[in-house]
């Protein structure tokens, strides 16, 4: 499919970069001939220089036939003109990043609909409501929910006392009796789709699929479940630290944000009525301290600053602060990151990246069985992707025990209904269910593309 | 530098030549010539040292940077030509190895220049091996390899660059191997029709399909030693028009299929390149009237010649160092223009000439105007500062390798002209130069030495200087301490 990218900043090349991958045409447009050089020389993509709301740029990128039209300025208002004006040219479907709060309430719609936006992304919340995610069950590094957030995908690290460790994957299940699959397990470099006789090692990264309330039980058995984070410290008043922050105050949780620039500080008091904000530099350690880091739950590093965030929040994990969460943009800064034994990252590139990966999956798969939800985990290495299962096919009916799948796949889950099912070999898949695929080294648009 | 990725894709690389050269293998069998055991031989050859190559040196690490595929480039191009000699080596057609070489980079880099005193006597499959180096060469080696197979990286944008001509590389559609398609379907498509029009002047299937492949090219082996003089008038029309059209940015052609007939119509490097052929030839023309009996044949023959040089082919239909000063002079000038960039042609392009006569206007009025601010254009488009000063380099390293050769085959007893004209005709990929490199004569005269030397500067004016530059110098390849 051909993809027009304008505005290539830094979620816009991660964008660009994934969609490059996935096999599309890709037309990066942007205003700045640096920009376009340096991406034309490292992805195989085409580059056209100029104003994205311009006619004749759009039309040199070759607007009238593209499957998809992603606008990605800075500014949100460019956003919308030229996804308006895509559309108008011939664009089959647009995409805006809008990421202002003002235009991101009950106005969304209206403005979606008028300016005949296939879809409007915010990173900043879509962060946010990670970041949010997390902090209600923080015993995980990440959670990935899907649409009816009955189930969801923990990845959770083995500690060194971890009684899962040692065992292979068959004892462990007969063992605890809480339904739920090990899926992927990342170890070093390499990640593995494991079988029944995986013997798991402490240090390994698991990503778990259960049902929430399975979830609590086997993280209670296990000894390792941690409360909700209620008191939370954030560094840094980004728009994501607001719609967090938002989002926390509604479910009882108690908020500061540190915030350096002091007009900032004041709209996000008015904001932001019932959070502590304090007006100073986070990187003081000091401040930080007087501010209460040892005593808080959890630690939230949201500055602009990839490197500060790190370094600060390893002052935190220092202090002892129970779970400490880092915004990361870069992504050559995550793998270094975790090196240093930060965990829990959050990176609003990738979530985009993610998002819109999924949409062009879906749009290239016109019939059959669409990607409904797809997370890229553990680095990307692996992928776990939700599926609505339309209509009758070779897959519906048949016992999964019966099924033969490529290899690197797994089936991490069924939703029918109101109803979880963490398949066995008896468990069948029906139409109309909804069903979560782990997979890594393929590139899955239908479900059937799972079958050998 | 990913040495181990740079030897598994050249290796890949000949193995792909091995079965280019079933075409000529084929042709041999067809006329029932000897000359098809040297070219399995030589097939095998290609076959053993590529899959040794292949399977021997597996890389860890397949990302490839610029560097790796400015020397990857120029290794195949070495390694083609050091294997597609083995044929006429083997067959004893062309029993000097040198002169092999010479012959074959000749025929990649589309050159034309020949060291063979009797064209005559090749064998039917040589000689059409010889023609189709021209054809596989001119739209690039690499670039047909990535139009035909997935390769193992994506950065595969390095190896098109460094190997297509003209200041800047751009791309027909978002994927590399898509573009590389698309530019190999119109050269083939106008190859083919080509071969047609010749069918249709009387000429055999063999004849077309040597001749055709010589034009497309822009390369200029002939297989008669008078070249095409003694074609009919049609046929030497039908040649002029196709080096014309071969000389054209393919791009072009591209925008015509996509009827963007507009963007066709406003190129200014085809405007210039048609106002050049046109001023050129009537010149020319003028000037050798009194030469040639009727007006239509000294016109053929201007149009010929001017063709045949600035598309940088090297057929002639006359023995043009017989020709006034003045015809010779615009001629030895024309060697240097060359054609438009992303077409077949070599020398230093159109465009490139355009851009050196602006940013030179420019530099005037700034002497003028100190505080004057232009910004140069080309194609309705203002051209970067970054882009103009590579534009000046290029042309200083252009200048200086051609002298530089020039001082090193000076002691080789020709004249002056033909010393001078041989250089340029061969940096330029030109073939034909003036005085005893002149359309009836040819390169056998030259050492072993000077023949390599020129082979290799065919080789710096093919893949525009940097390629080769990179491959030669030691720091690419000693480890860094």
């Amino acid at each position: 499919m051909k993809i027009i990218i304008a505005g290539c900043g830094k979620i816009g090349t991660s964008v660009l970069a994934n969609l490059a991958q996935e096999g599309h045409d890709v037309v990066a447009v942007d205003n700045k001939n640096e920009v376009i050089t340096e991406l034309t020389n490292v992805y195989d993509v085409m580059g056209v220089c100029g104003n994205a709301v311009d006619c004749g740029t759009l039309e040199e990128a070759g607007v009238s036939n593209c499957g998809m039209f992603v606008a990605m300025t800075d500014s949100d208002e460019l956003n919308m003109l030229s996804c308006f004006i895509a559309k108008k040219m011939g664009a089959q479907n647009t995409i805006a990043r809008i990421r202002n709060p003002e235009y991101n309430d009950s106005s969304l719609g209206f403005m979606r609909q008028h300016l005949e936006l296939s879809m409007s992304i915010n990173p900043e919340l879509r962060a946010a409501i990670e970041l949010y995610n997390i902090l209600k069950f923080p015993t995980a590094i990440k959670i990935e929910t899907f649409s009816r957030r009955s189930l969801e995908m923990v990845e959770y690290k083995l500690a060194e006392d971890s009684e899962l460790a040692g065992r292979n994957i068959l004892e462990i299940r007969k063992k605890y009796d809480a339904k739920f699959l090990i899926c992927c397990v990342q170890r070093g470099e390499e990640v593995y789709i494991p079988g029944g006789m995986f013997t798991l090692e402490a240090g390994d990264k698991i990503g778990l699929t259960a049902s929430q309330s399975e979830m609590q039980k086997l993280m209670k058995e296990l000894k390792i479940h941690r409360r909700q984070a209620k008191n939370i410290l954030i560094l840094g008043g980004s728009k994501t630290a607001f719609y967090l922050a938002k989002m926390l105050e509604n479910s009882g949780g108690t908020v500061k944000i540190i915030e350096q620039d002091e007009k900032r500080c004041l709209e996000l008091t008015s904001d932001l009525p019932s959070a502590t904000i304090i007006h100073g530099n986070g990187v003081q350690q000091e401040l930080l301290m007087e501010e209460g880091l040892s005593e808080c739950d959890a630690f939230v590093a949201l500055t602009g600053i990839d490197e500060e965030n790190i370094l600060i929040s390893i002052f935190a994990n220092m202090q002892n602060v129970p779970k400490t969460i880092v915004k990361i943009n870069r992504d050559e800064l995550v793998s270094m990151a975790q090196k240093i034994g930060i965990e829990s990252i959050v990176s609003p590139k990738t979530i985009t990246s993610n998002i819109l990966v999924q949409y062009a999956r879906a749009l290239e798969n016109s019939s059959g069985s669409a990607v409904e939800t797809l997370y890229k985990i553990f680095d990307g290495k692996a992928e776990a992707l939700e599926f609505i299962i339309s209509s009758e096919s070779s897959l519906t009916g048949v016992m999964l025990k019966d099924i033969r799948l490529k290899p690197n796949i797994l089936i991490g889950g069924i939703m029918r209904g109101r109803k979880t099912i963490i398949p066995s070999g008896t468990d069948m898949i029906l139409p109309g269910d909804r069903v979560i695929v782990i997979s890594s080294n393929n590139r899955l648009n239908d479900i059937l593309d799972i079958l050998k | 530098m990913n040495q181990k990725m740079i030897f598994h894709i050249c290796g890949q690389m000949l193995l792909i030549e091995a079965v280019l050269l079933l075409l000529p293998l084929i042709t041999a069998l067809i006329y029932g010539e000897s000359c098809a055991l040297s070219i399995l031989t030589a097939m095998l050859i290609a076959v053993g040292v590529g899959t040794l190559m292949t399977v021997l040196i597996k890389p860890k690490e397949t990302v490839i940077y610029s560097r790796e595929g400015f020397v990857i480039t120029a290794l195949t191009w070495l390694l083609w030509s050091l294997v597609g000699a083995l044929p006429f080596v083997i067959s004893g057609e062309i029993p000097s190895y040198v002169d092999a070489f010479f012959e074959t980079v000749s025929g990649f880099t589309t050159t034309g220049a020949s060291i063979l005193t009797n064209v005559e006597e090749m064998s039917n499959g040589l000689l059409f091996w010889r023609s189709f180096t021209h054809w596989v060469g001119g739209m690039g080696i690499l670039v047909m390899v990535m139009a035909v197979l997935p390769m193992t990286t994506d950065r595969s944008i390095h190896i098109m660059r460094a190997e297509m001509p003209g200041p800047i590389v751009g791309k027909l559609v978002p994927r590399v191997r898509q573009t590389a398609k698309i530019l190999y379907i119109i050269y083939i498509g106008l190859t083919l029709f080509e071969i047609i029009m010749l069918l249709f002047g009387g000429m055999n299937l063999f004849e077309a399909c040597v001749h055709a492949f010589g034009t497309a090219g822009t390369g200029g082996f002939g297989i008669r030693s008078d070249s095409i003089a003694s074609y009919s008038p049609y046929i030497q029309w039908v040649m002029t028009a196709f080096m014309a059209v071969f000389a054209v940015n393919f791009n072009i052609y591209y925008l015509m299929l996509m009827r963007r007939f507009r963007a066709v119509v406003s190129s200014e490097e085809l405007w210039t390149y048609i106002a050049i052929v046109l001023i050129s030839v009537a010149a020319i023309a003028v000037n050798i009237r009194p030469l040639y009996e009727s007006i239509g044949e000294t016109v053929r023959y201007a149009a010929f010649q001017v063709m045949t040089v600035i598309s940088t082919s090297g057929f002639a239909t006359t023995d043009f160092n017989l020709w006034p000063q003045f015809s010779k002079s615009l001629l030895f000038l024309l060697m240097f223009i060359g054609g438009c960039a992303g077409s077949t042609a070599g020398g230093l392009k159109i465009s490139r000439v355009v851009m050196l006569f602006k940013s030179g206007r420019r530099e005037l009025k700034k002497m003028l105007h100190p505080r004057s601010v232009t910004a140069i254009r080309l194609e309705g488009k203002s051209i970067e500062d970054s882009t103009l000063s590579s534009v000046g380099v290029y042309f200083a390293f252009y200048i200086a390798i051609q002298f530089a050769v020039f001082l090193m085959i000076s002691f080789e007893p020709y004249d002056f002209e033909t010393k001078i004209t041989s250089v340029a005709a061969c940096f330029n990929n030109v073939g034909p130069g003036l005085g005893a490199v002149g359309p009836a004569g040819n390169y056998a005269g030259y050492t072993a030495f000077s023949k390599i030397l020129l082979s290799l500067s065919m080789l710096f004016g093919r893949l525009e200087i940097y390629p080769i530059i990179f491959l030669l110098s030691p720091s690419m390849w000693l480890k860094k301490r």
